[in-house]
């Protein structure tokens, strides 16, 4: 039973850009003294979008610097109810902007129009407004008895899944505790940090308690290597994170690693199925597959899985890919050629190794980096695809028969972000809950946000917390 | 049959997400029309007359002259005016539906219930809309559910059945799709989601449970029914919105009158509306639709 198409329903507001963008630093925008600049792409039509700076060691000890004059002079020792006016006229203004902030986003990055719109710009305000609440009330965050202190600089390295939302988890709580931050946005996605920057400055904050200073995995690396920096946030690979740990070993710089994730589902033969089908989707096919937390495993009773696979099957026919600025897109472009390549070469070796693939059919447009939906069955967990982090839309489908060794087989990984469980008896969930070695575990949802609750990993999913209460200690001394 | 639970928190946001897609364009338009001529254009009024009805029938036919709207599916009434619409809508290819078994509250014996039926039937309607007793289901007596649903289901012959879940009353959405699954299995031609008589009407999330449930049925038993939602559905974006919950569960092959229903009255008005907006460029007057 296919489903009627829809006739295209294009996203008609267009953001407002320059040719080339400087790097925003002390309150201004300035060139990298080096002067060196390249562009960043539209995936889903490979055109450019506009010119960038990459940012030298140079430019991060200016950024540092301005950082840090603006820590000592006046955000730190400013009234904490000042600080969180502030915040609160950052979140407004993204709320005011979000339509053009939502579209950049998608341009930028690829991600379908719908869920930069529904998803990446409200919770980004989300976290700058529940923040702002928190700029005054920081004593209640630490043991009792203790008076909260800011670190001092922050400096705040971001991927290219969720350009503009990491950027606020970091900046938000960081600002909210009296710090300053440098933002050093992925090279593929710097457009919507960009677009924070001139919200900062419209909102007359201080020069330098933001600075954004955009590059590429050398601009990062020289942030990190500044001794200037009282605390690192990285959100990334875990390849990245560990070359991070290793610059910063031996340094007073703190740290918080938000890295990959190979979560499971694990979906039980009593779950309301249509639900649960729907969840497993939206775990594996949200952004692409782009998401650290993605559920990119599925393990399924063994009793249900031939109807299981035939239901995702048939859902994925229905998935519509293309145009990420088409309101009606599900699954939009693949953020680079270079993850696109990634992609295919992992799935590839799954097919070799045995596993069987299944696609979703259907049209990929003829320009830009798209990807169909697509998951595995006859999996082993000796696959390369049910051990590497894949970040697209691939999932392994696994099965199990006791929910021992459903257990057994979600945390049969080095990650451990996120799980999801799927059933219908409280008493599984709460027990299976209890023993999955992940940060968060979904139970009968999954992909669930909001800035009141912690996320963060086990093991090599990284260290420390962003969000609620957690997340704030980690901005304080 | 297996029991089937259903988690209101994703069901929910699944229907929202569904009815929120963005129809625009050849697909507006084509699905304008495709609803005008799903609508059961619908009068259950104790002030209904034959007059009234007859005046009805004329808008069902030709729901604005002049314009090359579509007509509707069916008019539905009360047994007492199954014969008069009968008579005003010969010819003209759109049903007539009865609502029957004591509508709306199903309180009555079932041989009260049956003759309510066969009085339909035998006045010329083409479709019966009955009521399930809802305090057997919610008892747990689905024996009783099923048996008096088969009942009227062989009283009426070849006649389309729909059979109204009253869901606003089930309390919960596993409950919403067991009544479902029991009356597709005990004979339903159409599941039909509301009487349109109490305060809970059609939603999108009951919507999709009962998409699911008639997706679930074609998979087990190969067979297309016909789902028909009701109450509360005034306007182009809710209907569209059911619409896009519809094609992207069921499929194509339900976006037809055969197979999808809904019952409403003011809907037509907003949908001839915007059908005016579309065919000649701007809004016209709402007293250039005829109120009936």
């Amino acid at each position: 039973m296919s489903s009627s198409p829809y006739a295209p329903a294009p996203e008609s507001t267009r953001p407002r850009l320059r040719d080339e963008y400087g790097l925003f630093i002390g309150g201004k925008w300035c060139s990298p003294q080096r002067g060196r600049y390249d562009v960043t792409i539209d995936p889903a039509r490979e055109e450019p979008i506009a010119r960038i700076a990459y940012g030298g060691p140079d430019d991060v000890a200016r950024a540092i610097r301005s950082a840090r004059k603006a820590y000592e002079r006046w955000w730190a020792p400013m009234k904490p109810a000042t600080r969180a006016k502030y915040l609160f006229r950052i979140a407004r203004a993204i709320t005011e902007r979000s339509r053009e902030i939502a579209v950049l986003e998608s341009m930028d990055g690829g991600k379908p129009i719908r869920e930069a719109r529904d998803f990446d710009v409200p919770t980004a305000a989300a976290h700058f407004f529940y923040h702002a609440g928190w700029a005054d009330k920081l004593e209640w965050v630490l043991r009792a008895g203790r008076r909260p202190h800011p670190l001092g600089v922050c400096g705040a390295i971001v991927p290219w899944n969720f350009p503009l939302l990491m950027a606020a988890w970091k900046i938000a709580p960081a600002l909210a505790c009296g710090n300053t931050v440098v933002l050093k946005p992925a090279e593929t996605t710097p457009m919507t940090a960009l677009l924070l920057a001139e919200i900062a400055r419209d909102a007359d904050l201080p020069p330098g308690v933001l600075n954004v200073v955009t590059g590429d995995g050398a601009t990062g690396a020289a942030l990190v290597a500044h001794p200037g920096l009282d605390k690192v946030a990285f959100t990334g690979s875990t390849e990245v994170g560990r070359e991070i740990a290793r610059a910063l070993a031996g340094r007073e710089t703190r740290l918080t690693l938000e890295l990959g994730g190979k979560a499971a589902h694990i979906l039980f033969a009593d779950a309301p199925l249509d639900q649960a089908i729907e969840g497993v989707v939206r775990g594996i096919y949200f952004n692409q597959g782009h998401v650290c937390c993605a559920g990119s495993r599925l393990l399924v009773e063994e009793s249900i899985l031939d109807e299981s696979v035939a239901r995702l099957q048939q859902r994925i026919d229905r998935l519509r890919v293309g145009d990420p600025l088409d309101k009606n897109t599900d699954i939009g472009a693949i953020n680079s050629r270079a993850q696109l390549e990634r992609i295919d070469e992992l799935v590839r070796s799954g097919v070799e190794q045995g596993a069987t693939l299944i696609q979703q059919r259907c049209d990929l447009p003829e320009r830009g980096y798209f990807y169909r939906a697509s998951f595995f069955t006859n999996v082993q967990s000796s696959h390369r695809i049910a051990r590497e982090e894949i970040f697209g839309p691939v999932l392994a489908v696994m099965t199990f028969r006791t929910p021992e060794e459903a257990i057994e087989k979600a945390n049969d990984t080095p990650y451990g972000l996120s799980a999801g469980i799927w059933t219908e008896r409280g008493s599984t969930n709460m027990a299976v809950a209890q023993r999955l070695r992940a940060g968060v575990v979904w139970c009968n949802t999954f992909n669930r946000f909001d800035p009141a609750s912690p996320f963060g990993g086990y093991r090599e999913s990284g260290f420390g917390r962003e969000g609620g209460v957690h997340g704030l200690g980690e901005y304080l001394a | 049959m297996k029991r089937v639970c259903v988690d209101a928190v994703m069901l929910e946001s699944r229907a929202n997400e569904l009815a929120a897609r963005s129809i625009k364009g050849e697909t507006k338009r084509a699905w304008i029309d495709l609803a005008i001529s799903c609508i059961d254009l619908t009068t259950l009024e104790g002030r209904d007359s034959p007059g009234r009805v007859r005046s009805l029938c004329a808008k069902a036919r030709t729901p604005l002259p002049g314009s090359g709207a579509p007509s509707v599916a069916a008019v539905c009434v009360y047994p007492n005016f199954v014969g008069i619409a009968r008579r005003a809508l010969e010819g003209s290819g759109v049903r007539v539906a009865s609502v029957a078994t004591a509508f709306p509250a199903g309180q009555s014996e079932l041989a009260v219930k049956l003759a309510d039926v066969e009085q339909a039937v035998r006045a010329g309607a083409d479709e019966i809309d009955m009521v399930v007793d809802r305090g057997a289901l919610l008892s747990g007596d689905e024996d009783r559910v099923t048996v008096e649903i088969a009942a009227v289901k062989n009283r009426c012959g070849d006649r389309h059945l729909k059979v109204i879940l009253e869901t606003g009353e089930l309390g919960s959405y596993t409950a919403i799709r067991r009544a479902c699954d029991l009356a597709l299995e005990a004979g339903a031609d159409t599941i039909k989601s509301s009487t349109g008589k109490i305060g809970t009407n059609a939603t999108f999330p009951t919507a999709l449970a009962m998409c699911d449930a008639l997706a679930s049925f074609f998979r087990r038993t190969g067979v297309r029914r016909g789902l028909k939602l009701a109450g509360g559905i005034r306007n182009t974006k809710q209907a569209l919105g059911y619409l896009a919950i519809l094609n992207e569960t069921l499929g194509e092959p339900w976006l037809d009158p055969g197979s999808f229903r809904f019952g409403a009255s003011a809907l037509l008005d907003d949908l001839l509306m915007q059908r005016e907006r579309i065919r000649t460029g701007h809004y016209t007057r709402p007293e250039r639709i005829p109120k009936d």
